[in-house]
């Protein structure tokens, strides 16, 4: 952070700036004239607040992907069926037992064996072995849409919010101030503030297990340099089984959460997929904290995009990528090896 | 693109040889003189649905794969923007010449809307070369997946110039000397002739020194920078004569549709043509052609076939995909490899010793 500030100051002071103009914008009451350019306040919040979440989203799923390839340098293009499957299987569980937090259990747990199937059965056999990886799972993905549309058919999805989570809540923020002077304050869904809260949690928990116990250890030691990690001793084919089962079981359970919060469809697989490519691309290979970046920025572009220039607000993603990739082919907080 | 300064290999006695030299009538084999026969005389075989809908088809999709396979096989960059390329190339003739969509449609003669179409998707195709160079291996493939779904979003959010989500339909190919280029038996001809341009023009740049010094660069980028070569300059000239041939290709698949729409660079499109380039080979020029055969075969007749079987016909895409799936599983090199470890089993002398194998190839297992 003070290296960065030490090297870049004039983008640390226009970061500084824009992070000021934000907070301001958010709680202060708008102008008149600024009304007048940029809409109501209400919209400007709700977009913000929509990409903020749809970010976590992103994140949850993404950072499975990136802990992937970070670790094994395994290119998981099924990943997108997991999410969808989680989901799927999440609605299932939700609809015959009613509890709706049940579901996140069960997706871990089913989930995340297929990503153990799929690390042995699959990616053991194949190690180092790029395009074959990207292609025996882009069959896969194939296959497995095939058989999610033959199963549960090309309907629309929701799960349905407990009780206790629906409904809006209302937030300390002023949105407009009424003409008797009584402010408005900005009402919100209760499930997606938690949605929020959970992701940010179970993000900060990656980053501490990371960081601080002794499987985080190993697991990146093994980013660094594999083979000399084998060569200590340990049983790496186990942490790759682990960590493949972990971000595995989280793209599930991104697809629970994916499925209360929006719905689940066919092409959803591939819509994440391509999500986490470009959330990944974006924030770079292998990095949480980039994941963590990536998401924020695709889900707020999205967002913002739909609300200030709904046509091309898919576009806009991919031109962030772009140009991400001109100046900074490693991501943004990638590393160069 | 004339970053050497070779201009052909030179032969053991000394004198220079082109990429050709060697090639006479009398060299080139058998097969390749039996397949060209049957392609030729393909109108007097089978009836113009054939030759329209399946073999018409193939060749395009060959080609599209075909550029596929140059950038795969040859460059070791496998891009997946080529369908994209293609699609682009039929929109620009969509938009620069005749269309049913006259209010954007501008009308050009076609010798005027084919060159600017091909030139304007080649030009797509190098810039997006230009960026996934910046990367290697497996990013490739994502950043150019990401460029197509782009594409595909863009052109299906654009109504003054891609006309949204309908496209373009109504498009012709031009009267030319009296022949209705659009009836089966010339249009067969039409792609027949430039899939077999594209074909040997592929075979030709991979035996001239750019191709070689491509192949050097997939082999070990650095020691062919450390030779002096231009390792960037060589990758996106791969993608100009790989779009090149891409954007022919999607003028003759607007022909052949009649239209064009987001549909045909969607996602799943694009991810066919690595399928069929896959299925088919990427180590040889010929591949792409044998996986768009079969992919073809399979996309008109799976779905009588699955039918017939007792199964509903909607499960095509996982035939498709469980074939595609068990190929790359167990033969990474395609159908073309699989052929090839065969016949090395069945006739063939050991690469060791000289001797010839047993009947069971049992110096193989």
């Amino acid at each position: 952070m003070k290296d960065f500030m030490a090297r870049n100051p004039f983008w640390s002071l226009i970061i500084v700036l824009a992070i000021c103009f934000l907070i301001w914008a958010i709680f202060a009451p708008w102008p008149p004239g600024f009304v007048d350019t940029f809409g109501r306040k209400k919209i400007f919040l709700n977009a913000l607040f929509n990409g903020v979440t749809l970010g976590a989203l992103y994140f949850l799923v993404a950072s499975g992907f990136t802990l992937i390839f970070g670790l094994m340098k395994n290119v998981n293009l099924a990943h997108g069926s997991l999410y969808l499957l989680g989901g799927y299987i999440g609605y299932d569980v939700a609809n015959t037992t009613g509890w709706w937090l049940l579901s996140f259990v069960v997706v871990f747990v089913v989930v995340g064996a297929m990503g153990v199937l799929l690390q042995v059965l699959v990616f053991q056999r194949m190690e180092g072995e790029d395009l074959r990886q990207t292609l025996v799972t882009i069959g896969i993905s194939i296959v497995v849409a095939d058989l999610m549309l033959w199963y549960w058919g090309g309907d629309f999805y929701q799960i349905l919010t407990p009780d206790w989570l629906s409904g809006p809540i209302q937030l300390p923020i002023v949105t407009a101030v009424k003409s008797s002077g009584e402010a408005v304050f900005l009402k919100y869904p209760f499930v997606r503030i938690v949605i929020l809260v959970a992701s940010i949690v179970i993000g900060l928990a990656m980053w501490l297990s990371l960081n601080k116990t002794r499987v985080g250890m190993l697991i990146r030691a093994g980013v660094d340099d594999r083979d000399m990690l084998s060569a200590t001793g340990v049983r790496i084919q186990r942490v790759f089984v682990l960590v493949f089962a972990f971000g595995a079981g989280l793209a599930g359970v991104a697809g629970v959460v994916g499925g209360t919060f929006q719905s689940l469809a066919p092409g959803e697989d591939t819509r994440f997929l391509l999500a986490s490519l470009v959330v990944v691309i974006v924030g770079g290979m292998g990095s949480i904290p980039g994941a963590a970046l990536g998401a924020l920025l695709i889900g707020l572009a999205e967002q913002f995009g739909s609300v200030y220039m709904p046509t091309y607000a898919v576009v806009l993603t991919f031109l962030i990528m772009v140009v991400v990739l001109a100046f900074r082919p490693q991501g943004l907080l990638g590393e160069r090896r | 693109m004339a970053v050497t300064e070779e201009t052909g290999t030179t032969s053991i006695d000394g004198k220079p040889q082109s990429a050709w030299s060697g090639l006479s009538l009398g060299s080139i084999p058998t097969p390749y003189w039996i397949v060209g026969a049957v392609m030729l005389l393909m109108p007097a075989l089978v009836g113009p649905f054939f030759l329209f809908q399946v073999f018409g088809w193939a060749l395009i999709l060959g080609m599209i794969a075909l550029s596929l396979m140059f950038l795969g096989g040859y460059g070791g960059m496998v891009s997946l923007v080529q369908m994209s390329v293609a699609a682009c190339a039929a929109y620009m003739l969509a938009i620069f010449g005749d269309s049913a969509i006259t209010q954007i449609s501008l009308g050009w003669p076609w010798w005027v809307a084919i060159p600017i179409a091909l030139i304007i998707a080649t030009g797509f195709g190098t810039l997006t070369g230009a960026l996934a160079v910046r990367t290697e291996g497996i990013y490739t493939i994502m950043i150019t997946l990401a460029i197509a779904s782009a594409f595909f979003y863009f052109t299906r959010q654009n109504y003054v110039l891609f006309n949204g989500f309908s496209g373009f339909n109504g498009v012709k190919p031009p009267q030319l000397f009296g022949v209705d280029w659009r009836q089966p038996i010339p249009f067969y001809y039409l792609t027949l002739f430039w899939a077999a341009v594209a074909y040997l023009s592929v075979l030709y740049v991979s035996r001239a020194p750019f191709g070689l010094a491509l192949q050097g660069v997939r082999d070990n980028a650095r020691r062919m920078e450390a030779l002096g070569y231009n390792v960037t300059a060589h990758r996106i000239a791969a993608y100009v004569f790989a779009s090149f041939i891409a954007a022919v290709a999607g003028i003759l698949l607007v022909w052949l549709n009649g239209q064009v729409s987001p549909g045909t660079a969607g996602i799943g499109p694009a991810i066919d043509i690595l399928i069929i380039a896959v299925v088919g080979g990427l180590a040889r020029p010929v591949g792409p052609f044998i996986g768009a055969i079969i992919y073809v075969l399979l996309r008109t007749f799976a779905l009588d076939f699955m039918v017939s079987m007792g199964l509903s016909g909607e499960r095509f895409q996982l035939l498709v995909g469980l074939v595609f799936l068990v190929i790359v599983f167990w033969s990474p090199d395609g159908i073309l490899g699989l052929w090839e470890r065969w016949r090395n089993r069945m006739n063939s002398t050991d690469p060791l010793t000289g001797e010839a194998r047993n009947k069971d190839g049992g110096s193989e297992a």
